[in-house]
């Protein structure tokens, strides 16, 4: 009897169908990634595993088994008797997945209670003794913190904690690592391959990144449209891929082995940055985020600024677009003239006021720049939109009409709308899939050439910047630790920390995969 | 300075210095409008010589910040009045004497205060008892019928005015049952059982109507906190829902539920007009409506300020109990 068995599920939200006819099976101690872009339905499959749409209005269809238990059909005592006991989950945010008002270790002694006959006393042992699996340092002390004590990794690693408590034989991860940063990503990988090698346990990972899958299992399944697009062995699915979707969602995901196709670089200097400074609060809470950094941008190249969670890259984006003051040191435009830079943000769902239509907000540089000219305003706007892909017809719908991608192309051609010299893009990509993602690097990269713009790309994706960049700056608690052009940073790294940023790449190879796994090992023993 | 203790004296100092800015804007307020003080409180026939008389007496004639300096003198450490012919001491916290009969306000306050403070109180623990209850059982049978029914029921306890319910209760629970005495107010320290059965129809009117934003609340809170992503983990992790509503949900609900309950209590010490006026009870929503009546400035200043000062304390300990049941809280 297999692990999990899935027969021609089906779930449907109103007129919506999630999921369409899904079949596959998981074999005892197996790992299955099932990859997909948003909405294609992979987490709704992970949520059926467990029965959750039950009572939630959702039309299930088909069969699920899980452990032996039929999902559908099993009474709500049994149900909650597999949820945790025997399949355990854990979710993408590990923020909001756990209760706040709650000690960590309360929590997962209360879900241990629930499975086990077991003594308030006992299961807080059992609490500390698997977060202590986990990694958790000194878990008897921490036990007793609250989830907002924990850093992003730690309460990652305490729900996994929480999902080991009952020794279950099946493991959901939806997206486990997504929240992370790139070595903290690497760690809970490590982690979950440590555990299964240890306990036998089957793992079911949802996840949009081919490398997170690659990394972590043994069969993949690709899924578009609620239905299954290809299955396979990992190697076999990646290193030669049957189905034409495949081939276009393996051909959009941005590699960090791959050098860039050079661009026009000049020597023109368009910006020029020295001994940057920035500090938030005052007297002891003073903070700095940006310390002594000193660029030199010029015309017509990428600068890629690279970092993790608050390594300070957003706050030098801000400072070199003029939304912050630095603290000390300056920016000076090259050659005199005004610098005229401009900045794309990260999530384009916020950063466009929503009551407005986009070309009112297109149009929105123009008007601060003082033009009055209605009918120059809307043919300037007309002529943005189409120069990034969209339609001059599209200027009086509103940012919901739009998918992510085009939003982004919304706020790109905002950013055109002053001419600028310069676009600073705070992750311009980070919340796209893959294939959209790589439509709009590939419309930045076709606007840099036609028009000569500087780009500098902040972003926290390694491969993803170097896929757009000439040179390269790391950045580390508000410091660049290394800078350079970027074949030179990212094939022969000289700093220590560059190195293991590198290492935590996920690979697309499961091989690959296998001795970064290593070569992490003995990073992290030294 | 940091951790809980720091939390506290830091709130405890907030809470000072806005007591302080409320009095500078009551006394400002009241005293700084137009309006002959001293002939309102000589009385109509008087001449201009008495009424000149009286405005020496109640120092009309000095700059405001010298009165309002005395004023803040005779809270802190109190104040000799001479009324004519004898002086009178008037020991800390003096808030002043009346215009009418030259009591001092401070005494009157501490008359009616009892009053007030039993009856908010008093209601305060039905009115949690009652709305935090009926907000549990609507979030835990949500969508039910039984959901739908204290739904219509609380919205009407928003709808309707305390004197309509107050009134109902008093015709059928006194007049037509006879089951208890019509109110009459008996202090706490004289006869607790009295006190007790004479309160319980305000009480039961008042909190009947907290009861339903109470209920409200507490069922949209946990109706929230329901569809966050940790309740999610707890039912991938077979918690049954009891534990779900009773433990996970309703902690999510505390943090509105005493900041509601601050504000409440706060307001109700001098702003339970109608019920103290529907059961006769002598409290300070009560002389406030009448000082306001007779132009009584020092009384209403005195009233105003104490009502000010119980929003403010009730807010002070809201927030260390939002500490309390929210740690993250602390950090801000």
């Amino acid at each position: 009897m297999s692990l999990v068995e899935v027969t021609d599920l089906t779930v449907g939200f109103g007129s919506l169908r999630a999921v369409d006819g899904l079949s596959f099976r998981l074999e005892k101690g197996a790992a299955l990634g099932l990859v997909g872009e948003s909405g294609s339905g992979k987490s709704t499959v992970a949520s059926a595993l467990l029965g959750l749409h039950r009572g939630t209005g959702a039309d299930v269809g088909g069969s699920v088994r899980v452990a032996g238990i039929d999902v559908q059909e099993a009474p709500d005592a049994e149900l909650r008797r597999l949820r945790g006991g025997k399949a355990a989950m854990v979710f993408q945010d590990p923020l909001s997945s756990l209760d706040p008002y709650y000690a960590v270790g309360d929590q997962i002694a209360e879900v241990y209670r629930v499975h086990v006959k077991a003594s308030r006393r006992a299961a807080r042992a059992r609490a500390v003794e698997v977060l202590d699996r986990v990694g958790i340092p000194d878990a008897a002390r921490r036990a007793r913190s609250r989830p907002h004590e924990f850093s992003g990794g730690m309460r990652q690693r305490a729900l996994i904690a929480m999902a080991l408590a009952c020794e279950p034989d099946l493991l959901i991860a939806d997206e486990p690592t997504t929240a992370l940063d790139v070595t903290v990503q690497a760690q809970i990988l490590d982690l979950l391959h440590t555990l299964r090698e240890e306990t036998g346990m089957g793992l079911l990972l949802v996840t949009h990144d081919v490398g997170v899958a690659a990394e972590s299992v043994d069969e993949i399944l690709v899924m578009r449209h609620g239905r299954a697009v290809e299955h396979g062995l990992v190697g076999a699915v990646l290193g030669a891929p049957a189905q034409a979707y495949t081939q276009e969602l393996l051909g959009a995901v941005p590699r960090v082995d791959a050098p860039r196709t050079a661009s026009a670089v000049t020597e023109e200097v368009v910006l020029e940055a020295s001994g940057l400074r920035r500090e938030f609060g005052r007297g002891k809470k003073a903070f700095v985020a940006v310390d002594d950094v000193s660029l030199t941008i010029h015309r017509g190249e990428t600068l890629g600024i690279v970092g993790e969670s608050g390594s300070g890259k957003t706050t030098l984006g801000r400072m070199l677009v003029g939304l912050l003051e630095p603290t000390a040191g300056e920016i000076k435009p090259g050659g005199g003239v005004r610098p005229d830079v401009q900045m794309v943000f990260q999530d384009p769902v916020s950063s466009l006021n929503p009551r407005r239509s986009v070309g009112e907000s297109i149009a929105d540089p123009l008007r601060a720049q003082g033009e009055r000219d209605e009918g120059r305003i809307r043919g300037r706007v007309r002529e943005l939109l189409e120069r990034v892909g969209l339609e001059a017809a599209h200027y009086d719908r509103y940012p919901h009409e739009f998918s992510g991608g085009q939003r982004q192309r919304v706020g790109i051609a905002r950013a055109l709308a002053a001419d600028p010299r310069v676009i600073v893009c705070d992750e311009p990509v980070s919340a796209l899939d893959v294939t959209t993602q790589a439509q709009v690097v590939a419309l930045l990269a076709e606007l840099q050439r036609e028009l000569g713009l500087a780009l500098v790309f902040v972003a926290h994706d390694l491969a993803v910047v170097r896929q757009v960049s000439d040179r390269v700056a790391v950045m580390r608690r508000g410091r660049i630790v290394e800078y350079g052009p970027a074949d030179e940073v990212y094939e022969s790294p000289r700093d220590p920390y560059t190195k293991q940023l590198l290492a935590a790449v996920p690979a697309l190879d499961p091989e690959v995969a296998a001795q970064r796994r290593t070569a992490r090992r003995q990073l992290t023993a030294v | 300075m940091s951790g809980f203790g720091g939390f506290v004296l830091r709130r405890a100092v907030g809470t000072v210095i806005t007591l302080l800015a409320i009095s500078v804007i009551v006394y400002v307020v009241f005293y700084a409008t137009p309006g002959n003080v001293a002939q309102i409180t000589c009385g109509p026939r008087c001449s201009p010589e008495q009424v000149h008389q009286v405005a020496q007496q109640l120092r009309l004639d000095d700059p405001l910040y010298v009165r309002y300096w005395h004023f803040l003198q005779g809270i802190l450490v109190g104040q000799d009045f001479s009324t004519g012919t004898s002086v009178e001491h008037c020991s800390a916290p003096c808030l002043g004497l009346s215009y009418q009969g030259d009591t001092q306000v401070t005494q009157l306050i501490l008359a009616k205060l009892p009053v007030s403070l039993s009856l908010v109180f008093g209601a305060m623990v039905l009115w949690l008892i009652l709305g935090v209850g009926t907000g549990i059982l609507s979030a835990w049978r949500r969508g039910r019928l039984t959901e739908r029914v204290l739904t219509g029921i609380t919205l009407a306890g928003v709808a309707t005015p305390v004197f309509v319910i107050g009134l109902v209760l008093m015709i059928v629970v006194c007049g037509q049952l006879q089951l208890l005495p019509f109110p009459q107010y008996v202090g706490l320290t004289d006869d607790p059982e009295q006190w007790a059965w004479n309160l319980l129809l305000p009480w039961l009117s008042l909190a009947l109507i907290e009861a339903a934003a109470f209920a409200r609340l507490t069922r949209a809170a946990m109706l929230e906190t329901l569809a966050e992503d940790h309740i999610r983990t707890f039912r991938a992790y077979g918690v049954g829902e009891r534990s779900i509503i009773g433990r996970h949900a309703l902690r999510g609900a505390f943090a509105p539920i005493i900041a509601l309950n601050a504000n409440n209590v706060g307001s109700a010490v001098g702003g339970a007009v109608l019920t103290e006026t529907l059961f006769g009870l002598p409290g300070i929503g009560q002389e406030l409506v009448h000082a306001v009546n007779v132009v009584d400035l020092p009384v209403v200043v005195g009233m105003v300020l104490v009502i000010g000062f119980f929003v403010v304390i009730a807010n002070a300990v809201a927030d260390v109990l939002y500490a309390v049941a929210d740690r993250r809280v602390v950090l801000v």
